[in-house]
């Protein structure tokens, strides 16, 4: 088992004939995913590297029978992509898109939330199931199928994990990227959830960063419904106050955010906290050991 | 992005925010012009994107003209420092010189996005003129807030109930629905980010004013607002920070000796993060991107070499998909041509990654790999310490 995707996850590409779209969508393809096609307004009917290119969402679904979307459409129309994909009531949509405009994602965000649409991002890398199939940028060939599910506000980040997991022979189940912004779809209570309830995941490594209040509200949640081993590392323990480091949700704002009141709040809901990025892998060893 | 205070008011005022009268000068000449035009007893304000000005000697109430142009004349190239410029302070460029106005109450209005609820929130507390942040901590209990849904606006019992909140009275309930109609209206023209005024004040006439003004932007959303992306007064940023987002490198300069390079934002952090942990401070916060191509590389050195604090630089590329050969040519090729002196830790993941480490340690130049970040971290540090 993994969650949210794996051989049988029908995908389209919403944005398949941009630059980033036909990349990864080759990548996930040689991975062993089922991509079945590609939106680009204005290309329906033609065919991109093989596959076929719709104007709109409905018609791909209609077509191809997608049941998944990965959304590399840009900034300005991102948001937009993501609504069409809710309108369709298509099951997951990820979208990596970075740059989206809060207000423009805080809207989509209000429709998304009376849907059957699962969100993940935006500004992530996506989702692999690992040796399965993968949603996203997170490079297939670090991945190796195993017992640890990943989720993570990070993409190199998230990659350093998986490699530590991978190079110990650990594995991974599934890896969830779910994004930088301060406005997400999925968050770790959804993605820790999932890996709970999943049987071949027997711990998870949760990736954290400054800004906002997700990891305080992980904790709670692990606390009283998590019962596997929970790993965690947070980003972000130097970063001064008040700048935004790098990702738009990643800021210490009116001393709320900081890395400090993260660690402690995770460390007193029984997770593993480790202080330094190296020492991932190591923890979830001794975790599953224990 | 910041903006300065008189141009946060000019916004405001625009979508019907009541500002008080003023203007904003870069000469005392053009300052007692102001006081003289406006008459009677005016307020100079430092225009500086920091907070706290008051407590630094940044605003001043003056009776008459000519010392309207000596209090600017004193303000204007001063460094202010402030609780949120640090140490360092800020040079005020530009003076506001405003109408004074008779203040019997003095509340505070803020305006942003809370992430948990995914909406906008209106806050208000009558303890205006101080530090919100330090209210939220000590008296949570006299902060009101009303939970905007965006699909149907700001309601009349919301803005009803932050009123009586703020004990106002009469026609000031009206005003005050109007003022933050206004005030909402103008943070979803504009992609604000923020909108803080602190204090809004009640004059012994009754009436409702935005007395300071602050606003942020989002900077994802400027490519739709040119005219607020023009307001940037990159005088108040650090001049490398500056250069760096002319290269679209995410670059923040701390006050540490030990410089890094990283591509991504988390692992950018994390990697500051172990270098503390390893004995050292970090020089800076830089991610170059997805890409990390050649150009970025050497955009990058440029950056990291200016800052004259940096003993030993840390790159720590983790590409997954990114070839390492190519990563280590870009590498060389920018150490080679910018003559870069300080010793430099490698590590880098990806593809190719052992003919790139072969490429760097034939290149005759002063470079030292690390298979993981730890051991990265430690060999910087020690280099640092060496040279």
């Amino acid at each position: 088992m993994a969650v949210l995707i794996d051989k049988s996850t029908r995908l389209v590409v919403q944005g398949l004939t941009g630059r980033e779209g036909t990349f990864h969508a080759k990548q996930a393809a040689a991975y062993g995913t089922t991509v079945v096609g590609g939106v680009t307004p204005g290309k329906g009917g033609t065919t991109h590297e093989g596959w076929p290119v719709f104007n709109t969402l409905a018609d791909a679904i209609r077509e191809t029978g997608a049941d998944a979307s990965v959304i590399f459409v840009p900034p300005a129309g991102a948001a937009d992509a993501v609504l069409e994909a809710v309108e369709e009531q298509l099951p997951l949509a990820v979208c990596i898109t970075e740059g989206i405009p809060t207000l423009d994602m805080m809207r989509a965000m209000v429709l998304l939330r009376r849907s059957k649409t699962r969100l993940i991002g935006p500004n992530c890398p996506g989702v692999i199931s690992a040796g399965r199939a993968k949603a996203g940028i997170i490079p297939g060939h670090i991945c190796k199928e195993g017992r640890v599910g990943v989720v993570s506000r990070s993409g190199t980040l998230t990659y350093e994990a998986i490699h530590q997991l991978t190079h110990l022979g650990l594995g991974e189940t599934t890896c969830i990227g779910i994004g930088g912004d301060p406005l997400i779809g999925t968050n770790f209570i959804d993605a820790l959830t999932l890996f709970e309830a999943d049987p071949q995941t027997e711990a998870v490594v949760m990736i954290g960063e400054i800004g906002g209040t997700a990891e305080e509200e992980a904790a709670a949640f692990i606390r009283a419904n998590v019962t596997k081993p929970v790993v965690s590392f947070i980003a972000g323990q130097t970063a001064p106050p008040g700048r935004r480091m790098g990702h738009a949700g990643a800021i210490i704002a009116g001393g709320k955010g900081t890395a400090a009141e993260k660690m402690a709040a995770l460390t007193g809901a029984g997770v593993h906290v480790v202080r330094s990025p190296a020492e991932i892998g190591e923890a979830v060893r001794s975790a599953l050991r224990a | 992005m910041k903006i300065h205070e008189y141009q946060a008011k000019a916004i405001l005022a625009r979508h019907g925010v009541p500002v008080p009268e003023g203007a904003v000068v870069f000469t005392a000449a053009e300052a007692a012009d102001a006081a003289r035009r406006l008459g009677g007893t005016v307020v100079v304000k430092a225009q500086i994107h920091a907070g706290g000005r008051g407590k630094g000697g940044g605003v001043k109430v003056v009776k008459t003209p000519e010392d309207a142009d000596k209090t600017a004349r004193d303000m204007l190239g001063m460094r202010l420092v402030t609780y949120q410029t640090g140490p360092h302070g800020q040079i005020v460029q530009r003076v506001l010189v405003e109408q004074g106005l008779r203040i019997r109450r003095e509340l505070y209005l803020g305006l942003v996005i809370d992430r948990a609820t995914e909406r906008p929130v209106l806050m208000v507390s009558q303890e205006g003129g101080v530090e919100i942040e330090k209210v939220a901590a000590e008296t949570p209990e006299r902060i009101f807030k009303a939970y905007i849904d965006p699909g149907i606006g700001l309601s009349a019992y919301q803005t009803r109930k932050l009123a009586f909140a703020l004990d106002l009275q009469g026609p000031q309930i009206a005003q005050a629905g109007k003022f933050m109609n206004a005030l909402y209206e103008a943070f979803k023209a504009t992609d604000a980010s923020l909108i803080e005024i602190n204090p809004l004040i009640v004059t012994e006439e009754g009436s409702l004013l935005a007395l300071d003004a602050k606003m942020n932007f989002d900077d994802n959303a400027l490519y739709r607002h040119p005219d607020i992306r023009d307001l940037r007064d990159t005088s108040e940023e650090d001049p490398l920070e500056v250069e760096a987002s002319q290269f679209s490198l995410n670059y923040i300069k701390l006050d540490g000796t030990v410089g890094c390079m990283v591509n991504g934002a988390g692992l950018a952090m994390a990697t500051m993060d172990i270098i503390k942990l390893a004995g050292g401070e970090p020089a800076n916060f830089l991610d170059v991107g997805g890409g990390a191509n050649a150009e970025q590389i050497r955009n990058a050195f440029k950056i990291l070499i200016s800052d004259k604090h940096v003993k030993a630089v840390l790159i720590n590329i983790f590409g997954g998909i990114l070839r390492c050969d190519i990563l280590a040519e870009g590498v060389i090729a920018a150490v080679k041509a910018l003559h870069v002196s300080v010793p430099i830790v490698i590590r880098m993941e990806g593809t190719n990654v052992e003919r790139g480490k072969q490429m760097l340690k034939e290149s005759g130049l002063n470079f030292t790999t690390a298979d993981t970040m730890s051991e990265a971290a430690e060999r910087v540090v020690a280099l640092g310490h060496a040279s």
